[in-house]
């Protein structure tokens, strides 16, 4: 690994002082899962590493008036088996319970799940693409490896989100806690996660100086209808090709209001709001699935090896609004 | 600081990738202190047009004159809101992301470019066919005019006031400048719809080579970066009080038979609606 400084604060008000002292030099580790991939390749050499794993007040779930707030550090196995999580939102329990292996859910907490790279080859190779500052997408080109690639929303580049647990709290209108130095900041899971439009360089609105120390997730959807389903080329230690969270209150035979979210398909969790639409006041049954999984690929621009991600994607809309078992489960 | 930022290609080669953002505040910067500086000394320099009482002759002269001279006609004064709207527009998507403020820029930068390009199609079929071609030109001929104002700038309040046909010098210098600009951000703009998705032209960043993306992308850096002080310039002199008159023109299409006498040398131009009735 190249040099750096190693800093581990022990509590939120040393580490927002160090990533203000260096700024942009500063790289924030949570569980290390992504970062230490960065650093034994040589392609990120940053000057300086924030290990967040001695601040405490950093973990743990809370109660929050039905809700809960789950702090940044909390490891996504004590999230999958935390008794309030499964019992308010079992579609978070379930998206953190499919996350790679258990060694990395030991390891790998909610905060680094969200805040993750994409996964895009050439983009971790260290080639000079858009993301990593250049002026070209090597997945958008003729003769490209792209089976893992966006069909939604690309813009130069076609990289794609790669979180589990992201299209869930989305689903369930969870909202990021973000502090720099003084300040705090609460956005919508929703305004978290950013397009390669807005800014082609990262996947989050996380700047440099921010720290993301909680997740907060309303009573809204708590005990409601939830499914989440993830693909995976193998079923253990996988990134999604496509996964889909949705929460939905269900009244009777009838969808009174719901939330949608499909990641694997996009820069950002692609939020399906047209079906959301649809579905609202629709039976929830076999014909409105169908109907809904058509309109959920409306638009996708599909490249060389990923066109099988639309048949797929529309095959998991029918089946969350189904409500079928998911076989990944 | 680096100016210009390099990469490794996937082949092992050393290519350019962009410019350095560093030069859009330099050049940012490099057109504000401009404006400080000639805003200065035209505080302390006395502006200098052709003597009154040598107008009044000249008026005298040209009686025959109308009260209004067409400087710019319809078409051509189109032509130039539709352009500037399209500069604004590609300087604004192109920078503003640079400077903090982030949106979805790529479709309304190749967009304006768009219009930009047809836009400059349009003129140059426009100012061939049209209008006085050379008149917009610095050759040879503006020689002697080059040096007389340049003497005049240094006090040599003797030599005969300006003598520009239709457009002044520092006009014709300026178009110059934004025409070579011009010319090769949108030959660089063109080569980079290769590279988005556009719906226009099938994507295919292999295209050219990445030396000649590479170069392509610095073209359109430099040129970009250029245009900040270019169009700085260019508004400033637009508002400054003693241009106002062209910027009147640009709008209304006529400038005043006292502002043609005062500015221009009737004998290399003579407006539209002069002709033949430049009477002594």
């Amino acid at each position: 690994m190249p040099a750096f400084e190693l800093v581990q604060p022990g509590s939120v008000t040393d580490a927002l002082g160090v990533l203000n002292r260096h700024g942009a030099d500063a790289w924030v580790m949570a569980g290390g899962m992504d970062t230490f991939d960065w650093l034994k390749d040589r392609i990120k050499k940053p000057r300086v590493v924030v290990d967040l794993g001695m601040i405490n007040d950093l973990r743990g779930i809370k109660d929050s008036g039905g809700g809960l707030e789950i702090g940044a550090m909390t490891t996504l196995t004590t999230i999958a088996n935390d008794p309030m999580v499964k019992q308010r939102f079992p579609l978070l329990a379930e998206a953190a319970l499919i996350v790679a292996s258990p060694q990395i859910r030991n390891q790998g907490t909610l905060g680094g799940n969200v805040s993750q790279d994409a996964r895009c080859w050439y983009y971790r190779a260290g080639w000079p693409c858009y993301r990593a500052g250049g002026n070209i997408c090597y997945a958008d080109t003729p003769t490209a490896v792209n089976r893992e690639h966006a069909i939604f929303n690309a813009d130069r580049c076609v990289a794609v989100n790669p979180s589990d647990t992201a299209p869930a709290l989305i689903a369930l209108d969870a909202q990021f806690v973000i502090k720099n130095g003084d300040n705090e900041r609460v956005v919508g899971a929703d305004e978290f996660f950013i397009g390669p439009g807005i800014d082609i360089t990262r996947l989050t609105s996380l700047r440099p100086g921010d720290l993301l120390t909680a997740i907060r997730i309303p009573a809204t959807f708590a005990g409601k209808a939830h499914y989440f389903e993830k693909v995976r080329d193998r079923q253990v230690w996988d990134f999604a090709l496509v996964n889909i969270a949705a929460s939905m209150n269900v009244s009777g035979p009838t969808i009174s209001d719901a939330r949608m979210v499909v990641n694997g398909v996009s820069a950002t969790p692609y939020r399906l709001n047209n079906v959301e639409a649809f579905i609202k006041g629709k039976a929830r049954d076999k014909a409105t699935a169908d109907q809904a999984a058509d309109m959920a690929v409306e638009g996708a621009v599909t490249l060389r090896h990923n066109a099988y991600k639309v048949p797929l994607m529309k095959a998991l809309v029918k089946r969350a609004i189904r409500g079928d078992a998911a076989w990944t489960s | 600081m680096d100016l210009l930022t390099t990469a490794r290609s996937p082949w092992g080669e050393s290519i350019f990738t962009h410019i350095s953002w560093s030069l859009f505040w330099a050049s940012l910067v490099g057109g504000l202190l401009f404006l400080l500086a000639h805003g200065g000394y035209m505080l302390f320099s006395q502006h200098r047009k052709r003597p009154s009482e040598e107008v009044d002759r000249l008026e005298r002269e040209r009686a025959g004159l109308p009260s209004h001279l067409t400087r710019h006609g319809f078409v051509a004064r189109a032509f130039h809101w539709v352009m500037a709207v399209a500069m604004l527009a590609l300087l604004f998507t192109g920078f503003l992301p640079i400077v903090g403020v982030r949106f979805a820029w790529v479709q309304w930068h190749w967009m304006a470019g768009l219009l930009l390009t047809a836009s400059i199609l349009f003129h140059t079929v426009h100012a061939t066919v049209f209008l006085d071609f050379w008149s917009i030109w610095v050759g040879p001929k503006d020689l002697p005019e080059i040096k007389t104002e340049i003497l005049r700038e240094m006090g040599r309040d003797d030599l005969p006031g300006p003598r520009p046909g239709k457009y002044p010098l520092g006009n014709r210098l300026y178009h110059l400048a934004v025409m070579v600009a011009g010319l090769i951000v949108i030959a660089t703009g063109i080569m980079m719809m290769w590279r988005v998705r556009t719906g226009i032209v099938d994507r295919n960043p292999y295209l050219f080579s990445d030396v000649t993306w590479g170069l392509t992308y610095v073209g359109h850096g430099l040129m970009g970066v250029g245009f900040v002080g270019l169009v700085i310039a260019h508004i400033y002199f637009a508002l400054r009080p003693e241009k106002l008159w062209i910027t009147k023109a640009m709008i209304f299409g006529t400038i005043t038979r006292r502002e043609y006498l005062e500015n221009h040398d009737p004998d290399r131009w003579v407006p539209d609606n002069a002709r033949n009735k430049n009477v002594a």
